[in-house]
């Protein structure tokens, strides 16, 4: 696990969008997306067409944005079972009665999912974990909030390496203490994680009072973006909100 | 700074869990002395360390009881900050103490805290990073460093406050030769009261003309190093053997 | 997730987009953030002691735990939540800053979860889990006898009832703003039921976890930290003394906790009146469903302003029932809060 994110270190116009701005900017567009009636299709393919034209640009290797795009499968499962759970008229496919609401809400979860998967995919490859909680600090976040979200990034490698190494430990020594006695030698790894990761974070608290602290956090930095990077970073974003808002017209 | 650098007065201290550390530890440590501390593991080097800056002991809220000196002040909470930058604890592991998203963070983050602002700010972290030789690595994130490289930019994290006290722990051990010598060439060259905890016996010998030896919580020796590791009963009761080939009466101690 | 090496995949579900309409997700957002910012003031004595490093440590941990593969018996893995034991471990407060930052770092910095949904999933995962385990651990402990192992049954049965109250909500969610209509009755048998059977598999992770931390330093668990034994210790001379062990951190006084129950049930309540307003039909609906619908007629405050959900003087039905509704949940927040500031400042004067 690395504090690095997803990261893609490429450069390209996107990952130059200062965070800030596309942190909103790609809020804006996902819930333009999923304002969206389900049935006017043309705008989903629209959305779809942006969201490439945005990867392209972003140089995105496809491979990798499709291997990210895996961690949907559980809600496919849902979305698959909608057509046979969900209720009123039933239409007729290949032979199989199902929901017309369910297969429209099938298609709503799927469309709505994917392009929202894709979207924050392309937030995280494009943009430095540090660079997102300087935008996120830009953004307002409160700062113990933002302090705790850079703590827990630097040292998350530094946690799940720990957990790795006691995996493999405990792997070496041929585990076969049956069934119960295996939940308490993982549990036991588990707990004395805790141990650990609560007395590292006593020492960090200690190495930096240490070193003067008393309760402020320097800020990340971030610089603020110019009005025409906010312009340049939110087109996409208010061009979806146009599509969207033209697809309620059009759906009522 | 008056009086000694560090004074340390039975000195008494328990951990939450009952095992008691330290049985009633006194020393002195003179202003630019370098001493190191020895002892076996479990002794109670770290412990008695961390009660340095106020880190354990009654002042943080714990269990114990003692008299703690540091520059002739007395350590309560009102002066603890101030102890604190006098007092550079560097930890045994960097990762405890390089805990911002890059270097430049890090070794900014005490001198910041102390009040340093722009310019100032960024020639007091240039000139730390150039002490440990890592000013090329400023923008790096710590996961991106060898361990060697870690351990140098937490030795200039604590160096950006210019502290008079310089307390190690274990500053070599993990280390290749060449960045143990590298380290030992940066510790000698500062101006600094030098306290080091070590197993490394030819580097306290090296850097330290002054050793404290301790063992279940207590002092049990005070000396010049070159007379504890060259008194082979002393060192075989408290468990501390010499490497393969290393005569103390050999080698010169530190030049000063 | 290792990308390239041991693929050990996050098994989470999170709610992704498109499950709920919009109205819904930005209500929940609103709740979410609430939510945090109260648990911010909250715990904000507690980290001013303990730093952001520990919260944020204890962060990492729960995300780096919430990919492990626990065997739970009878040949089947389950993997751990995390909101019940956070909470038993840090206090309620810090655990729902540290399952909120890791629902954060997984939307935002891994691309799991809906961007949309972060505050759904904040809701759901992050707030309601961590403070139906928290109450019950209290409750239970008030029960069991005053030994530091009493917290692990505690927080077994915490972890127990937290994950299908957490699913019931999301059922009451999906009611009132899910994308597509399902017979709310089959939603809930399903999901509350599926949700016990993960709830059974969370106890179980979180007694075992609990048990090895409790063994080796029990002065590391919140929910522990009144049932401690003093210690004795001896200095040079040989002379015993007796001291109580460490103070804790922010011995919380005993009128906070209803001044913050009230207010959290208000944020909630103020949540869903949020979603009342969005969508009519879909409380109504559940009012009906539920037997209240007569009880709604002849409102005491049928003249006032916000009656009916309309706030007076503006046109689109629409737009005034949100604006209403938006209206209600911050009043009910800052009414909220404002008790919740009276309740710690009258405990404070007590102690």
């Amino acid at each position: 696990m690395s504090g690095d994110g997803l990261l893609v270190t490429v450069d390209s116009h996107v990952h130059r969008v200062p965070a800030q701005v596309k942190v909103v900017a790609l809020f804006v567009f996902v819930l333009a997306v999923v304002s969206t009636p389900a049935g006017i299709f043309w705008a989903f393919g629209l959305y779809a067409v942006i969201l490439a034209t945005a990867v392209v640009v972003a140089r995105l290797p496809l491979p990798v944005v499709s291997r990210r795009l895996a961690v949907e499968t559980p809600f496919i499962v849902f979305a698959l079972l909608l057509p046979f759970v969900a209720t009123g008229p039933q239409i007729d496919v290949l032979g199989v009665q199902l929901s017309q609401t369910g297969v429209l809400g099938a298609w709503n979860v799927l469309a709505k999912g994917t392009l929202g998967v894709v979207a924050a995919i392309l937030l995280s490859a494009t943009t430095a974990p540090r660079d997102l909680l300087g935008g996120l600090e830009r953004l307002r976040l409160p700062a113990t909030l933002v302090a705790i979200l850079s703590f827990m990034v630097r040292y998350l490698s530094v946690v799940s390496d720990d957990l790795h190494r006691m995996r493999i430990a405990r792997e070496s020594r041929g585990y076969t203490g049956g069934r119960v006695g295996h939940l308490k030698a993982v549990a036991g790894g588990v707990g004395s994680l805790f141990v650990r990761s609560f007395e590292r974070g006593e020492r960090v608290h200690l190495a930096m009072r240490s070193r003067g602290y008393t309760g402020r956090m320097p800020t990340l930095g971030q610089p603020g973006a110019t009005r025409s990077q906010w312009a340049q970073g939110l087109a996409i974003s208010l061009l979806a909100v146009v599509i969207a808002v033209a697809a309620r017209v059009v759906a009522s | 700074m008056s009086g000694p650098a560090i004074h340390v007065e039975r000195l008494v201290f328990a951990y939450p869990d009952g095992r008691q550390a330290l049985f009633g530890v006194d020393f002195t440590v003179e202003r630019g002395e370098r001493v190191a501390l020895l002892g076996p593991n479990g002794a109670g080097k770290t412990t008695l360390v961390l009660h340095l800056n106020g880190i354990l002991g009654s002042v943080a809220g714990g269990t114990g009881s003692g008299r703690i000196q540091i520059g002739g002040t007395g350590l309560h909470r009102e002066h603890l900050p101030e102890v604190r930058r006098k007092v550079g604890l560097v930890f045994q592991d960097p990762d405890d103490q390089l805990f911002m998203p890059t270097v430049r963070d890090d070794v900014a983050f005490g001198p910041a805290n102390l009040g340093l602002r722009g310019a100032e700010l960024d020639e007091r972290v240039h000139e730390a990073l150039v002490q440990v030789g890592m000013h090329d690595h400023a923008d790096l994130a710590p996961h991106h460093l060898s361990f060697g490289q870690r351990r140098r930019v937490a030795v200039a994290t604590v160096l950006a406050m210019r502290p008079e006290v310089l307390v190690l722990d274990e500053p070599s051990s993990n280390l290749d030769p060449a960045a143990r010598r590298e380290l030992a060439d940066i510790l000698a060259g500062l101006d600094v009261t030098l306290l080091m905890i070590t197993h490394d016996l030819p580097y306290a010998l090296q850097l330290c003309e002054r050793s404290l030896l301790m063992d279940n919580g207590r002092i049990v020796a005070d000396g010049k190093t070159r007379d504890l590791l060259g008194d082979a009963d002393l060192m075989s009761a408290h468990r501390l053997e010499l490497p393969y080939g290393f005569n103390p009466l050999s080698v010169p101690g530190p030049e000063r | 997730m290792r990308f390239g090496r041991n693929k050990i995949k996050n098994d989470q579900v999170h709610v992704p987009d498109g499950f709920f309409n919009a109205p819904t997700s930005v209500a929940t957002g609103l709740i979410a953030a609430g939510a945090v910012g109260f648990s911010l003031q909250r715990a904000n004595r507690e980290i001013r002691e303990t730093g952001p490093a520990l919260a944020g440590l204890t962060a990492a941990f729960v995300f780096a735990v919430q990919m492990v593969n626990f065997p739970v018996g009878a040949g089947t893995s389950g993997h751990l939540l995390g909101g019940a034991l956070a909470a038993a471990l840090v206090g309620p407060w810090t655990a729902v800053l540290v399952m909120s930052t890791v629902l954060l770092v997984q939307g935002l910095l891994f691309a799991d979860g809906g961007l949309t949904a972060l505050g759904t999933n904040i809701t759901l995962m992050g707030l309601i889990t961590v403070l139906v385990g928290y109450f019950l651990i209290r409750a239970v402990l008030r029960v069991l006898p005053r030994r530091v192992g009493s917290v692990v049954p505690a927080a077994t049965f915490g972890a127990l009832v937290s994950v299908p109250v957490a699913a019931l909500a999301f059922t009451g969610l999906y009611a009132i703003g899910g994308a597509v209509d399902i017979p709310i009755g089959k939603l809930a048998t399903a999901m509350v039921g599926w949700h016990i059977l993960v709830g059974i598999g969370e106890a179980v992770i979180t007694a075992a976890v609990l048990s090895a931390v409790v063994a080796t330093r029990p002065d590391l668990v919140y929910a522990a930290r009144h049932l401690q034994q003093d210690l004795v210790l001896v200095d040079a001379d040989g002379n015993t003394s007796t001291v109580s062990p460490d103070k804790p951190i922010a011995a919380k006084p005993a009128g906070r906790s209803l001044g913050v129950g009230v207010a959290v049930t208000l944020v909630v309540a103020g949540g869903l009146s949020l979603f009342a307003s969005a969508h009519p039909d879909g409380l109504e609906f559940v009012g009906a469903k539920l037997g209240f619908e007569s009880a709604a007629k002849g409102s005491a405050v049928a003249g006032s302003p916000l009656a009916d959900y309309g706030v007076s003087g503006i046109g689109n039905s629409e737009v005034s029932g949100a604006l209403a509704g938006i209206i209600g949940v911050l009043i009910t927040i800052v009414v909220g809060l404002g008790i919740a500031k009276l309740a710690s400042l009258r405990a404070n004067k007590a102690s």
